[in-house]
């Protein structure tokens, strides 16, 4: 998974929202942005697969980035396009490297109840790549018909 | 007053296995994930069936974490040399089963029928 400089993109997504870092912050920011995409006129099934990455991209964020600390915020920007739709949500962590992230698949870890969520969202997802130093992570949805 | 947790299986014992129906489409949000994870764990843990079918035929979405609780279920039932069979899984769930190795780990039938001659064998 590649890892690119935290750079200007990030900061040209039009709408941006700094949430605390907690369930209840996340559900809402979730639903707007279920809102937005359906404004937006994208099918169903793409708003699905957004929400299915978002919100496992927002538990590691508040999880593993913000450990759990009610103190620390989320920052999320996001652009809804005709073709496709782009997201950035960036956590108060040190960050990490994804490359180094254990295997999940591999034999001797599929017994293990937790680690799946980064192939969550590679699957849900057009493209995840997470900017440098690994507290931010950029996905973009291609609308169906549009890959 | 804590609100009741909702049902979200639905339980036929058929020749002594346990037919599952899972009831909920959208199995992502932590409330709903947790009260997942308790009730297949009473499959076992309270109503002692050590074979078990799942069908998830009504399930649309599921999170990571209700697919970790599926690794427990398996864990337990292996734990009391069950068995265990999912069957109806929706195309897109199984495309996100196989890329996290579900596929391997996991006995999935197409049909209940299917996976109900295989857990009565």
């Amino acid at each position: 998974m590649s890892v690119r400089p935290q750079a200007s993109a990030l900061l040209s997504l039009p709408e941006c929202f700094v949430i605390p870092s907690d369930a209840c912050a996340a559900h809402r920011i979730r639903e707007h942005i279920a809102g937005r995409l359906r404004e937006g006129g994208y099918p169903e099934r793409d708003v699905m697969d957004v929400l299915q990455a978002l919100d496992e991209a927002m538990v590691n964020a508040i999880k593993h980035g913000n450990r759990c600390d009610g103190q620390k915020q989320l920052r999320i920007s996001f652009c809804v396009d005709q073709d496709c739709f782009q997201i950035c949500i960036e956590d108060e962590g040190e960050g990490f490297d994804p490359n180094a992230v254990a295997d999940p698949c591999s034999a001797d870890r599929l017994d293990i109840p937790c680690g799946r969520g980064l192939l969550m969202m590679r699957h849900y997802m057009s493209e995840v790549s997470y900017l440098e130093p690994g507290n931010a992570v950029m996905m973009v949805k291609k609308r169906c018909g549009c890959e | 007053m804590a609100a009741q947790p909702k049902r979200l299986l639905e339980v036929q014992v058929i020749d002594s296995v346990a037919v599952v129906s899972i009831m909920q489409g959208r199995i992502l949000d932590d409330q709903v994930i947790q009260q997942f994870g308790e009730q297949l764990n009473g499959l076992v843990d309270q109503s002692g069936h050590q074979r078990i079918l799942l069908n998830f035929a009504k399930v649309e979405y599921l999170s990571s974490a209700a697919l970790g609780k599926l690794v427990v279920l398996r864990k337990k039932i292996e734990a009391v040399k069950g068995k265990l069979a999912l069957s109806n899984i929706d195309a897109s769930i199984f495309e996100a089963f196989k890329i996290t190795g579900f596929d391997r780990i996991f006995k999935i039938f197409d049909e209940e029928q299917e996976a109900l001659q295989f857990l009565q064998k």
